[in-house]
């Protein structure tokens, strides 16, 4: 373990960022690239997820627990947004057979 | 260090993939082994107790039920009618113009203090645990209640209404 954690001393904490936005663009780019539900729901898990990244980077660098505790709760939170969700896609699919969001386009009011 | 730059060029080659697959079985996958990337990352930040949640919580369980809901929902026609090549286009140009964004306001910051591991037990399930149930102890309660509800949602919203009502 050691020896593991020692391969990130010299790494910025500005390579984190730059890693994290990144990954948050390329989710927001598969929000805007893609038309099944599913994989919209996918992009949104990957944005929360980079987003989990630099805040458990962030309290390593300040030397901060609650960080980390943050990044739980925001897991929990994940579960059930997911489950929620998919409960949600699951019920479009029934009502009209697809899970193109374009169909979708009758929820304009 | 090298070790770093490696994960993280898998994690942002895997998570390019999960958005250009075709099949969406296949992004799942993707998507799985991203996280797995994401689980290297938390250990090489000494943040072994997230490594185990985000390995067991995130790639356990909600990753199989995404791949659940999607073998219910019968896609065999690989069907997605694909977007025209504009509106990709202006996709993959707005997430770039956030990105730039967000890249030209981080040098203008200019922090490049390298991240270093002050107190080594800071990720541990024993340091954590004293947070967790001292400072933030309310939240943590608050936070079965909403898993609790979020499950009557899904069960309320996920099954079939009787005919006859």
């Amino acid at each position: 373990m050691e020896s593991l954690t020692n391969t990130i001393k010299e790494v910025p904490l500005n390579h984190y960022i730059l890693l994290c936005s990144i990954i948050f663009s390329i989710g927001v780019m598969g929000v805007l690239l893609r038309r099944n539900a599913i994989v919209i729901f996918m992009s949104v898990e990957l944005m929360l997820n980079s987003v989990n990244l630099l805040l458990t980077a962030f309290s390593v660098y300040r030397g901060d627990a609650s960080g980390q505790v943050f990044v739980f709760f925001i897991m929990a939170l994940a579960a059930a947004e997911v489950a929620v969700g998919l409960a949600i896609i699951v019920m479009i699919y029934r009502n009209t057979n697809s899970i193109d969001i374009n169909v979708l386009n009758r929820l304009k009011w | 260090m090298n070790t770093f730059y490696f994960i993280a060029f898998l994690s942002i080659f895997f998570s390019i993939l999960v958005i250009t697959a075709k099949n969406p079985v296949h992004s799942i996958l993707y998507l799985v082994l991203t996280f797995f990337t994401f689980t290297i990352h938390y250990i090489l930040l000494n943040a072994q107790f997230l490594a185990i949640v985000n390995f067991i919580v995130y790639m356990g369980a909600i990753l199989v039920l995404f791949l659940y809901t999607l073998m219910l929902i019968n896609l065999n026609k690989d069907s997605e009618p694909v977007k025209s090549n504009l509106v990709k286009i202006a996709a993959v140009i707005g997430g770039g113009c956030l990105l730039v964004t967000v890249v030209a306001s981080l040098k203008a910051l200019g922090v490049s203090d390298p991240v270093i591991l002050k107190d080594p037990g800071l990720g541990l399930v024993k340091n954590l645990g004293k947070v967790l149930f001292n400072e933030f102890l309310l939240p943590f309660e608050i936070s079965s209640l909403l898993l609790l509800s979020a499950m009557v949602g899904a069960v309320l919203l996920a099954t079939k209404e009787p005919k006859s009502v």
